[in-house]
């Protein structure tokens, strides 16, 4: 049987796809494990990733050759990622994690103890003798907390602004349209650290303020979708049957622009987790003991800690580095499902 | 004017104030309708036909674009000095409008059944089981089959014809006195076209509705409306019974209308007729009358005075024509 395979033009069978796929996935697990195991130093990392595309690259064929379809794995593995994490990170509290808050219980735990060695702490600890793994996860948790409400404050709040301004239009649009303008054109991080000076680094009031960069934006979008969608007869149908203004927008309006503000919301995400991390790293996030991405990696400037111990900053950073990721890969999978060009009727 | 009549226009004139000019869309359009009767709006493309329907609605209202004189008066109420509020209390119980293209007058986003029971919801406020039970026989007044399972189906699920008696059984929901339909069957294909008309016809005798039937289409007219206006360069150039128009038109417009309709009974490769020319620039209207340039009959008069709509035939007062030259006065009369 041959069907167009993956590969370009070549005619290749679904046993051959097979072969292939789990000879991948047999050189990419190896060379994970003698990362794990034997390799040191710096090809150690990279080994490491070759290894990882190996067996993304090997599964994405085997996938291929079973199912008879092309399966967009990536976009599997972020999905995994962000629910996995996210469903951690909710059960924090009740997760059998060693301690990763309180140093006065991390008294006798080792401190700078490397990671992947097959110890008590997975991730390793870091100075002050904490558990890298729980820091992580109980920093995954303040990440997605601050990011999701920011994020949800702003599709509602700057949604519903937009959707006003794009249906009522005339001085409302253009007031809310220099307001708008005016916070855009602020640089996002200096408008954050000016809030932050302000205001207590308290979860809510960071939240508080990263929503106050995305609303801007989510004004804009909904602006846009309003307008497109105002002129539609469906509208004009919605008044002629005796709807009002507060009417034809909520039930008319807001669903229609609902769609591409939720791709715009997970394109946002990502950026959003990055400010928070960044806030956390200037020192202006939340404070030291409770752990966030930011201030994991902040611990590393003092002094040589950095050359001595790269994994403080690597582990908060592979985090970081996947979560953003993810969450743009899921954006763009989003915005091609969802994007309003591409609707139809 | 009697009693009876549930619309009443009155040199009705909408002006849209665009940067390339004032263009008046309806130009001095009066007319009556009573409760019950239907009265087909004929004309082509830019003769102010929807604008006409959406100005009776008050749809389009007094704005910083748009300037509305004369008078149109529903059921009792002054359309244009109501209050928004007042106005939109109209909508749905007293007048509703069936609108061109079905593929765009239903949200993508709701449920048949949603557009149906919102709009019950508002004006009769029926709770949510009353509200679904009448959805289900609206549409089945309407000709859906299987109308309970259309309720939770969306629009894209529906072919055109389905979707446009969705838009009809919306219009419908609050048993509406007067019913617009702005040309509901252009986006349709014919076979349905004829459908769609024929339903509307049967739901205006079966409700007692009044419908203004606006449409490009002669033929579609034709039979089930009781009058027509034919209208031109936004004002009524005729205005008569439905079949006295059909069978002895005054106006050399209406003349022409008819005259470029394709027929059966034609030889074969006969040219079809079509009138010269564009209809006019709405900024800059030709003085006199309208169609003077494009009309074989026009005379000097017809390039400087304006006729006024008038009955030259004795026989049918109510057959009136904005001509200066009625066949009457030329060599056509027969009666």
């Amino acid at each position: 049987m041959t069907d167009s395979s993956p590969l370009r033009g070549t005619p290749l069978t679904r046993g051959q796809m097979t072969r292939r796929g789990l000879g991948r996935l047999a050189l990419g697990a190896a060379l994970i494990a003698a990362v794990l195991t034997v390799v040191e130093g710096v090809l150690g990392p990279l080994a490491f990733l070759a290894g990882l595309v190996l067996v993304c690259t090997g599964a994405g064929r085997l996938l291929w050759a079973w199912r008879r379809s092309k399966v967009d794995l990536l976009s599997w593995l972020a999905l995994a990622w962000v629910v996995g994490l996210g469903v951690v990170a909710l059960l924090a509290p009740w997760l059998p994690l060693p301690e990763g808050r309180n140093a006065t219980v991390a008294l006798s735990e080792p401190i700078y103890l490397e990671p992947l060695k097959f110890s008590d702490h997975p991730l390793g600890t870091n100075g002050a003798g904490l558990d890298m793994l729980s820091r992580a996860v109980f920093g995954a948790r303040a990440s997605l907390i601050i990011s999701l409400t920011a994020i949800v404050i702003g599709v509602v709040v700057g949604g519903l602004i937009g959707v006003v301004a794009g249906y009522v239009r005339k001085g409302t649009d253009r007031g809310i349209g220099i307001v708008t303008n005016a916070f855009l054109a602020v640089p996002p991080l200096i408008l954050l650290v000016a809030l932050a000076a302000i205001l207590d680094p308290t979860m809510r009031n960071i939240a508080l303020a990263l929503s106050v960069l995305t609303i801007p934006s989510m004004v804009r979008v909904a602006r846009a979708n309003a307008i497109a969608f105002a002129q539609r007869e469906f509208v004009l149908a919605a008044r002629a049957i005796g709807a009002s203004r507060a009417r034809v927008m909520l039930r008319e309006l807001v669903p229609n622009v609902a769609l591409p503000l939720m791709s715009m919301a997970m394109v946002s995400i990502s950026a959003l987790i990055v400010a928070e991390s960044s806030l956390s790293f200037l020192g202006l996030g939340i404070p030291q003991p409770e752990p966030t991405w930011g201030n994991m990696i902040s611990e590393a400037q003092s002094g040589t800690t950095m050359y001595d111990h790269p994994f403080i900053v690597i582990v908060p950073g592979v985090f970081l580095f996947l979560t953003v990721f993810s969450f743009n890969l899921l954006g763009e999978e989003a915005q091609r499902r969802w994007d309003p060009r591409s609707v139809k009727l | 004017m009697t009693a009876a009549s549930l619309l009443e226009v009155t040199d009705l004139r909408t002006t849209f104030h665009t940067p390339r000019g004032d263009v008046t869309a309806v130009d001095g359009v009066s007319l009556t309708l009573r409760a019950g009767e239907t009265l087909g709006v004929v004309g082509e493309s830019g003769s102010g036909k929807s604008v006409l329907g959406r100005s009776l609605m008050g749809l389009i209202g007094q704005g910083p674009t748009t300037t509305i004189s004369g008078r149109v008066t529903l059921a009792g109420h002054d359309v244009h000095a109501l209050p928004a509020r007042e106005r939109r209390r109209l909508w749905g119980p007293t007048v509703a409008m069936v609108f061109q293209d079905p593929m765009t007058s239903l949200n993508p986003v709701k449920k048949i059944g949603t557009h149906l029971v919102e709009a019950l919801r508002l004006h009769l406020r029926l709770d949510r089981k009353a509200a679904r039970e009448r959805s289900v026989d609206l549409l089945r007044q309407v000709g859906i089959p299987e109308p309970a399972r259309r309720l939770d189906q969306y629009p894209h699920e529906l072919s055109g014809g389905m979707r446009q008696r969705v838009v009809i059984a919306m219009a419908l929901a609050c048993d509406p006195k007067l019913l617009i339909a702005d040309e509901p069957t252009t986006a349709l294909d014919v076979t349905v076209q004829k459908q769609i008309l024929d339903l509307l016809a049967r739901l205006a005798r079966e409700r007692q509705m009044a419908i203004i039937l606006v449409s490009h289409d002669l033929g579609a007219v034709a039979g089930r409306t009781d009058r027509v206006a034919v209208m031109y360069a936004g004002r009524v150039v005729e205005t008569s019974r439905t079949l006295e128009v059909f069978t002895r038109p005054i106006h050399p417009y209406s003349e022409a209308l008819l005259a470029s309709i394709p027929r059966l009974d034609a030889a074969p490769h006969t040219r079809l007729r079509t009138i010269e020319g564009r209809p006019p620039d709405l900024v800059s209207p030709p003085p006199g009358c309208r169609f003077a340039p494009r009309c074989t009959r026009a005379e000097d008069v017809c390039r400087t005075e304006a006729p006024r709509l008038r009955g030259p035939r004795p026989a049918a007062p109510r057959h009136t024509a904005a001509c200066h030259l009625p066949p009457a006065a030329t060599a056509h009369e027969e009666d």
